[in-house]
């Protein structure tokens, strides 16, 4: 466990760095990195602290913050299917914030846009679950999901076509996709402050996560209070995915590949699943991020692409697995 | 032979009367515009009660400079079926309108006369008379393309610096000496950022390559109301540190997207720009 921790730890070290040095500038790294600390007034400066840092601390949050809500939302139904993207979370919050910015609510107080994708956000959670029952039985969590996400990509879809902005209705694939080109330092600080308090509130959940492992019952017998672990969930999923889709769009699937890919590893604990899956959600963006950059980087390919690319074949091969317990 | 030569001329002279004549009685009496660069030059030569309708994009003013005189005219929204049923006997259209409209209308037996874009401010005298030529206005169309070269004359002296410079818009969309707003730029007297590092025709420049050339300038198009990421770039504040350091200037679609004669105030606005940049005067 302690080494697993301290690989990861490592890789999202490297990966932040290689986050850092790479872009189109096409600058050295070395010469990047002396820009960054020391600081020579030049544009380089400006390019490291004002551009690629704000990038790579998105890129380390939100993905921390994705992962970690994926294996926090799939202990506690206990179903590996569970994923903020895949269960319309992410979708209802990019309502929320297409709302905001729309509406002209966002430009009142810097955080007006994350609230409200928080609410949306918050609004997806409680209509997935009621929808798909406190046992979250797989057919009824994804129908619900896929009905869900539907209806908040159809409503965002609507709120930028009805906008008087001429480029609205082309930022539809930046809700649905996301992306983290050109943010700035006031995002991660717009973010920060909701993915810190909602990341709190879900590694905290880690013991009665383990205690659920045994049912329900025993979980209560052991003196776990359901309907309290139940609602911490249901907001701090809200807050880290309202803050993290508020400021990059809909990423999909971090939250499904990364607890799988850890499980193994973690003796299937929930409650040590919870800090490895969002260590493994920060190299899993960080690293996708690293890659739309190196891959056509003059296109402006979205995050989205990437984490489906390698999300979507496992989502099928764990419905593959579950098929005879969705039967 | 004298007489025979004096009916040569006398011809000649008749013909050149004519040929005005015979396009003034040809003139088409329901003309429909429906590109935003057509609709102005229409309006601009236009006889009265000539032009049927523009476009609608005419009378927004973020994107026309004659929207005051075009909500004088029905707008059209470029589709087919309600151009058609104007019963226009001349349709005006830009190289990229709507093409499944305009071959459609072609299909129903409408004369379409497509303008092309104008990359060069040496283009727009062309169009103008191009227009006149159609509408069965020459004297008024060289009359305003007359002014329009004397009036660009007027920028084309040399200067002593030119400092660097680059447009950019939502989405990080920058433009190269190959374009309308890259030549409003060059005859203002700046050197383009964008064509030195190889977006001669334009595309999207990545902010931090925009932040490494250090431009002394930096145009930016101003945004339209409701908030997008695309525009969000234009607010970033490497961007806006860039400008505070050194010079800020913003673009407005009306003046710089047409190659007609308001392009010039386009022309004047940067001139003068750069002439704070360069004297350091107010």
């Amino acid at each position: 466990m302690m080494t697993l921790t301290r690989l990861l730890a490592t890789l999202v070290g490297v990966l932040f760095v290689a986050a850092l040095v790479i872009g189109p500038a096409g600058t050295g790294p070395v010469a990047s990195l002396r820009a960054l600390i020391l600081g020579d007034g030049g544009p380089l400066t400006l390019v490291m602290r004002e551009i690629r840092l704000p990038r790579a601390l998105l890129a380390a949050m939100i993905g921390a913050a994705l992962g970690l809500a994926g294996a926090a939302m799939q202990g506690f139904l206990r179903n590996p299917l569970a994923d903020p993207g895949l269960i319309g979370v992410s979708g209802s919050a990019a309502l929320g914030a297409v709302i905001a910015l729309q509406t002209g609510v966002a430009t009142m107080t810097a955080f007006a846009l994350p609230v409200s994708a928080l609410a949306g956000a918050l609004i997806g959670v409680l209509l997935v679950l009621l929808l798909a029952g406190p046992r979250g039985g797989s057919l009824t969590l994804i129908l619900a999901g896929i009905a869900i996400s539907a209806l908040a990509g159809a409503l965002t879809s609507l709120v930028l076509n009805l906008s008087p902005n001429p480029f609205a209705a082309n930022e539809i694939v930046f809700w649905m996709m996301g992306s983290l080109a050109d943010r700035s330092m006031t995002h991660v600080w717009i973010a920060l402050p909701l993915i810190v308090l909602g990341s709190a509130m879900l590694l905290s959940l880690g013991r009665g996560l383990d205690a659920l492992t045994l049912g329900e019952d025993a979980a209560q017998a052991m003196g776990i209070n359901l309907a309290r672990l139940q609602l911490t969930l249901i907001l701090g999923t809200a807050a880290v995915v309202g803050a993290s889709t508020a400021v990059a769009g809909a990423i999909g699937f971090i939250g499904l590949v990364v607890p799988h890919v850890l499980r193994g590893f973690v003796g299937a604990r929930p409650g040590r699943l919870l800090p490895a899956s969002a260590l493994g959600g920060a190299v899993m963006l960080l690293a996708a991020d690293i890659a739309v950059r190196m891959i056509l980087p003059e296109r402006n390919l979205k995050l989205g692409v990437l984490t489906a690319l390698v999300g979507a074949p496992l989502f099928l091969h764990l419905i593959y697995r579950t098929r005879r317990a969705i039967a | 032979m004298p007489g025979s030569d004096l009916i040569r001329r006398a011809f000649l002279v008749g013909a050149l009367i004519c040929a005005p004549a015979i396009l003034c009685a040809e003139a088409p009496r329901r003309v429909v515009s429906m590109n935003l660069c057509t609709d102005q030059l229409a309006m601009l030569l236009a006889a009265p009660g000539q032009l049927v309708s523009v476009s609608n994009l005419a009378s927004d003013p973020r994107s026309s400079a004659m929207a005051d005189r075009a909500r004088d005219f029905p707008a059209n929204q470029g589709r087919a079926e309600e151009v058609y049923l104007m019963q226009p006997d001349l349709v005006l259209a830009g190289t990229y309108t709507a093409r499944a409209s305009v071959a459609m209308l072609e299909r129903l037996g409408v004369r379409v006369v497509t303008f092309d874009l104008t990359t060069r401010l040496e283009d727009v005298p062309g169009q103008i008379v191009q227009m006149g030529d159609l509408l069965g206005r020459p004297e008024q169309a060289a009359a305003l393309a007359a002014t329009y070269t004397a009036d660009l004359k007027a920028f084309q002296d040399t200067v002593a610096r030119t400092p660097s410079a680059a447009l950019y818009a939502a989405n990080g969309y920058t433009t190269g000496a190959q374009s309308l707003s890259g030549q409003i730029l060059l005859t203002a007297g700046f050197a383009n950022v964008a064509t030195e590092a190889g977006y001669a025709f334009g595309g999207m420049m990545p902010l931090e390559v925009l932040v490494m050339k250090a431009p002394e300038a930096v145009i930016t198009s101003r945004p339209y109301p409701g908030a997008t990421n695309a525009e969000a770039v234009m607010h970033h504040p490497a961007l806006r540190a860039v400008q505070d350091s050194r010079a800020r200037g913003s673009l407005a679609d009306s003046d710089w997207v047409c190659g007609t004669p308001y392009i010039l105030r386009a022309v004047a606005d940067m001139a003068a720009l750069r002439r704070r940049l360069t004297t350091g005067a107010p």
